[in-house]
């Protein structure tokens, strides 16, 4: 019988095996943590200390390097949990559903960190802690997207139906994420519009974005090891009964 | 350096407040996000081994 040919690549049946993402992740992990504290270091320094002053809006300017980084994060980060929930539901993919699982908490609270700081913003800046504009609006409607998904999984008894059943919500609040984007462009809004693109060269001088850069970075590599360190946490939770897991432990 | 001493850099301008407002808030959440996860390892080792130690003994 003729073998049958997969058209998906090798590494996409390794990240299916537990064990050999648990592994992985744990090589990965010590040079994330590494470049996580060092860039994180680096950037608020350089933030806070060396970065220019806004000629408008003075050193109150310094918090779009915390502000930003954290909108950024939150909105990749729920691309992320609805692109693995996707595939968990497409090829059962258990780490795909833990790794969906595992964004949730992070993700919800780089949302409260990106509108908390928002807030601290716009109150010099605006006059007002909250105002409800369609950029703050769509971001609180993200956080609440968050918080479903928490709540529902853990209403859930089973594993595999929790994820299930969260993986077509966070499917669903899709949809939030262009609005987010374009929604200084579709209203008029008194948040400004996007600091980064990717086809324009930033407004700012390059002593502002730099740093910036930086940073953003800098939160990628933290949301990476937060997200290592949680999925780890599952996979040994939910392959406790593993002749591999059963090993592991003996040795502690 | 943006700051000719110390305590203009703590002052930031008369910003002081909101900036560090700001920094504090994102440290916590950042060391949450670390903190957490390593407790929570911990505690399901620990519950792990004495659920297989119980179940061996049996």
């Amino acid at each position: 019988m003729a073998e049958k040919k997969s058209w998906l690549p090798r590494w996409f049946y390794q990240l299916a095996s537990p064990r050999w993402c648990y592994e992985f992740m744990g090589r990965l992990l010590p040079w994330f943590g590494v470049g996580t504290l060092f860039l994180l270091v680096a950037g608020t320094l350089w933030s806070l200390v060396y970065a220019p002053a806004d000629y408008q809006q003075g050193n109150s300017f310094r918090i779009i390097y915390i502000h930003v980084p954290a909108a950024i994060l939150a909105q990749s980060c729920y691309m992320l949990m609805a692109i693995a929930g996707a595939i968990g539901l497409i090829w059962k993919m258990k780490v795909a559903d833990m790794v969906a699982k595992s964004c949730a908490p992070i993700g919800a609270t780089i949302a409260i960190l990106a509108l908390a700081t928002g807030a601290i913003w716009g109150k010099p800046t605006w006059g007002a802690w909250w105002v409800w504009d369609a950029r703050l609006t769509s971001m609180l409607v993200l956080l609440f997207l968050y918080l479903g998904v928490i709540a529902l999984h853990s209403a859930m008894e089973s594993d595999t139906t929790a994820s299930q059943a969260t993986s077509v919500l966070a499917l669903v609040g899709l949809v939030n994420i262009p609005i987010i984007k374009y929604s200084v462009d579709w209203w008029n809004t008194l948040h400004q519009p996007a600091t980064f693109t990717l086809t324009e060269k930033p407004a700012m001088p390059t002593e502002m974005w730099l740093p910036l850069l930086v940073m953003v970075i800098g939160f990628y590599c933290f949301f990476a090891v937060s997200l290592m360190l949680r999925v780890r946490n599952e996979i040994l939770r939910r392959e406790r009964r593993a002749s591999w897991v059963r090993a592991l432990l003996d040795k502690v | 350096m943006s700051f000719d001493n110390f305590s203009d850099f703590l002052a930031m301008g008369g910003h002081g407040l909101y900036v560090w407002l700001s920094y504090g808030i994102a440290l916590v959440i950042v060391a949450i996000n670390l903190v957490e996860p390593l407790m929570a390892r911990k505690q399901l080792i620990t519950d792990l081994v004495r659920r297989l130690r119980r179940e061996s003994s049996n």
